[in-house]
């Protein structure tokens, strides 16, 4: 078996790559969940039902899906200058942290601006957290993969720390969380009886806007620069550590923003379960849509999806709900394998 | 051809990548104790074919045989039973290992090393003997020279048991020295029922070693035929396919100095000494030629004009004013022009469009960018020009670079280097990898350069070249540079003595 490079892509191969490989994918899962025992189709239906089935389902998967995108974002827009942040769960709790410390009543503001103050606050507080491990980078050539990792768990232990102690809320009977946002600080509700608030209008805003940053700009195009070939940014003056401490601070600024997503809008205030792992799916979100920006959207959305319709599955049929886990992670191969296939050919001898 | 014995025979064989016909059709024998030269271009097809013989490649259409036997299509392994043995371009040595295990390693069963190591350190030396091929097994790879890695591979194959050795460009990386030591070795070979293919694309070696000459052109097979009866024009036009007129350097009276360095020294990342006390002075309108076996500081003296690498000691004057700051951006602003030594990995980006690497080092002039902004209508405006005015082919603004020819990247990025007229250019091997027709527009680009006013350094392996185009040459060998010489009073022979170190003497301070 050899592989070859094709010398041109069809554009419906490029189309239908990732779309066949998600059908592999569920005909492969349907093995695991006939396995579980459960009657596949009926459990398929489910799960589609669960994730965009009705009003309530489909405004779920929406709000699951606003932080995704953003710690997508912020994946894909480090990826792409080759700063392999994998510290997106630290920079989250990091933006919600930072909002809980200014907006449950240290500052107050009319809603207009308070909303982007909390916005500001915790995207610079998520950017100064990844500035540490991109001047390690830099300046001494640390490995920002163990930096960043491993700050995860710092931040979480700091957030533990302050939600058992001084930032308890002393109406919570005991749990450990914080206080709730002011008024002016919470995300306005979208639509009536649902959990949907205005941080999907901001994630998606955000998504154009990183997207316009990459292809229209001066920055985008250093960024863009030094993750294909470092070595030739640097022969034509690219200002290399300069574009790595603007990509940090932009990638870790938006994972922080999922932060206050979160804070300010799902929730109204800090727990320790405000993410079930955001930050480390958004690498997923990102590979998934090939750290394009606009297709960190349709990716965030798909894995929502994922997730909220085997949670709804798994409580009809009787599956365990690591069945989404199985998916996300087959489809991220799947596709990977998928977009290579676009560009490579399989010769059989 | 029926009284000698065919040890090689190579029947119809056709390789396609893509729409690229690497091969086509190609047929050849090979019979004992004989040097089949194997000419072309660059991008002839002369890799693509040894690679098929080696079975590293299969072919599309067509087979190989060894001694009467065919050889099944992709299997490295069975062309080495068989007794075929190769060296490439590119050595493939492990630098951490001893000679003796660089000779075990992929050739003995790791199974009780040390009874196979006493074994086959008696066989390499009484190899190594019969051959002429002096070299010590227990010396560590990185410490030894390029010859002598060279001499390792071909212990290598010979202890493999090859009786046909393939070299692919073997004399690339000698000194004229020490390629005359390469050929005494082979005929040697020869003399003891060796049979070798011999690839190049230089026809001065080639008539001195070979018996028999086949000629590759764009992976045809257009001519074989039997030393004796080639003269250096017919070769030449049959590799070529038509006759290039070559631009003529024109004497011309130099101007001021444009580049001055005086006793540059500096060190690499490993803190090792790669410049010592280099001092060089380009004028304008002139060329210097710098010859050196790779690996003498070429690379350190390119970063240093580059702004890469900044001195440890010494001076640095662009048009008689000192730098100060070492960086890219200053040195491209100062009027210097670079074209780096490997189009890649420096020159250009691959995965970027050819519009992009054109701006990639000017993307912040107004005339590209303001504000921030990215100005996508001029910056496409600017590739169309610059498509016509160095006819970049293979594409258009908005084509990935990485799909060009070799010949057509370089055109990218002469473009972008020559299109504010520097009054400094830094070639370094310019032409490396490149086919003569894209090999003369880039010497008629630097000849041009010279006539406008410019003064240009052309770091480059290739001797001939040196000599064709250069006003001065100047030699380096272990990180110093020798003064510089008239071109007309300098002979192959000398420059390779230089390059060895045997009369080698650094240039003193002129500044």
């Amino acid at each position: 078996m050899i592989l070859e490079p094709r010398t041109n892509t069809p554009l419906w191969m490029t189309i239908s790559a990732p779309v066949l490989a998600v059908v592999v994918v569920l005909i492969l899962s349907g093995g695991l969940i006939a396995w579980a025992g459960a009657p596949l189709l009926e459990s398929y239906v489910a799960l589609v039902k669960g994730a965009f089935g009705s009003r309530f389902a489909i405004s779920e998967t929406l709000v699951r899906a606003t932080p995704l995108i953003l710690t997508g974002l912020a994946a894909a827009v480090a990826f792409r200058a080759k700063l392999w942040n994998i510290g997106g769960e630290g920079q989250l709790y990091m933006g919600a942290l930072a909002a809980t410390y200014f907006g449950t009543g240290l500052v107050s503001l009319p809603m207009p601006l308070m909303i982007p103050f909390l916005f500001l606050v915790g995207a610079i507080a998520g950017g100064v957290l990844l500035l540490v491990p991109a001047l390690l980078k830099t300046r001494l050539k640390v490995d920002e993969v163990v930096t960043t990792l491993l700050l995860n768990f710092i931040i979480l232990l700091l957030a533990n720390y302050l939600l058992f102690g001084p930032w308890k809320d002393p109406m919570s009977m005991g749990w450990p969380q914080g206080a709730p946002i002011i008024d002016e600080g919470v995300l306005p509700n979208l639509v009536a009886k649902t959990r949907l608030h205005g941080g999907l209008i901001f994630s998606l805003i955000a998504a154009v806007c990183v997207f316009i940053l990459m292809t229209k700009t001066r920055w985008g195009l250093e960024i863009r620069a030094v993750g294909h070939n470092v070595d030739a940014a640097r022969f034509a003056g690219i200002p290399i550590n300069k574009t790595v401490i603007r990509t940090a601070l932009i990638s870790g600024g938006l994972a922080a923003c999922a932060g206050v997503t979160e804070v300010a809008g799902t929730k109204g205030y800090l727990t320790l379960d405000i993410s079930p792992g955001f930050g480390y799916t958004g690498i997923a979100v990102a590979m998934l849509a090939g750290l394009n920006p606009l297709g960190v959207i349709v990716a965030a959305l798909f894995i929502a999806g994922i997730y909220n319709g085997a949670d709804s599955m798994s409580r009809t049929m009787d599956v365990s709900n690591y069945i989404a886990d199985v998916i996300t992670a087959a489809s991220l191969l799947m596709v990977m394998l998928a977009v290579m296939l676009t560009r490579m050919r399989i010769r059989w001898r | 051809m029926s009284q000698s014995e065919i040890v090689l025979r190579v029947e119809g064989v056709t390789k396609r990548f893509g729409t690229l016909t690497a091969n086509s059709s190609i047929s050849f024998s090979l019979e004992k104790g004989k040097v089949l030269s194997l000419l072309g271009e660059n991008g002839a097809g002369k890799t693509t074919l040894m690679n098929i013989i080696f079975g590293h490649y299969t072919a599309d259409e067509g087979h190989v045989e060894v001694f009467g036997k065919r050889l099944e299509a992709g299997n490295p392994a069975e062309a080495i039973a068989l007794g075929v043995g190769m060296v490439h371009q590119h050595f493939t040595l492990a630098d951490n290992l001893t000679v003796l295990d660089n000779v075990i390693l992929g050739t003995e069963s790791l199974w009780r090393v040390r009874q196979a190591r006493a074994a086959a350190r008696q066989k390499l030396q009484s190899l190594s003997q019969e051959f002429g091929l002096e070299v010590n097994p227990d010396a560590l790879v990185s410490a030894l020279t390029v010859g002598e890695k060279q001499r390792v591979e071909i212990l290598k194959a010979l202890y493999r048991g090859a009786r046909v050795l393939i070299l692919d460009e073997p004399t690339a990386v000698l000194t004229p020295q020490e390629t005359d030591q390469l050929f005494a070795t082979l005929k040697d070979m020869i003399a003891r029922g060796l049979s070798v293919i011999f690839i190049s694309h230089k026809l001065g070696e080639v008539m001195q070693i070979a018996d028999r000459i086949a000629v590759l052109r764009h992976g045809q097979l257009v001519a074989e035929f039997p030393v004796a009866e080639a003269s250096r024009e017919i070769i030449a036009e049959k590799m070529v396919g038509e006759t290039i007129p070559q631009p003529k350097r024109t004497e011309m009276e130099p101007g001021e100095p444009v580049l001055q360095i005086a006793e540059a020294s500096a060190r690499d990342e490993q803190g090792q000494a790669v410049l010592k006390k280099v001092s060089l002075t380009l004028r304008s309108k002139q060329i210097i030629g710098m010859a050196g076996v790779s690996g003498n500081g070429q690379k350190a003296l390119s970063d240093l004009i580059s702004g890469l690498l900044p001195p440890t000691e010494g001076q640095v004057a662009v048009k008689g004013e000192a730098v100060r700051v070492f960086d890219p951006r200053s040195m491209v602003a100062k009027g210097v022009g670079r074209v780096p030594e490997d189009r890649h990995l420096q020159g250009v980006v691959g995965d970027f469009t050819v519009s992009e690497n054109l701006i990639l080092e000017d993307y912040t002039n107004p005339r590209f960018s303001r504000r921030g902004w990215m100005r996508a209508g001029e910056i496409a405006a600017h590739a169309r020009k610059m498509i016509k005015a160095f006819d970049i082919r293979g594409g258009g603004p908005e084509t990935i670079v990485r799909g060009l020819s070799g010949g057509n990247m370089q055109k990218v990025i002469l473009a972008r280097v020559l299109e504010n007229n520097p009054d400094i250019i830094l070639a370094n091997q310019p032409t490396r990898g490149l086919d003569v027709g894209a090999a003369t527009f880039v010497h008629e680009q630097l000849f041009k350069a010279k006539e406008r006013g410019a003064g240009v350094l052309l770091i480059s392996e290739d001797l001939e070249e040196l000599l064709a185009v250069s006003d001065q040459v100047v030699v380096m060998y272990h990180g110093q540079v020798s003064a510089p010489m008239p071109v007309e009073d300098v002979t192959l022979q000398q420059l390779g003595l230089l390059m060895s170190g045997e009369t080698f003497t650094a240039a003193g301070t002129e500044m």
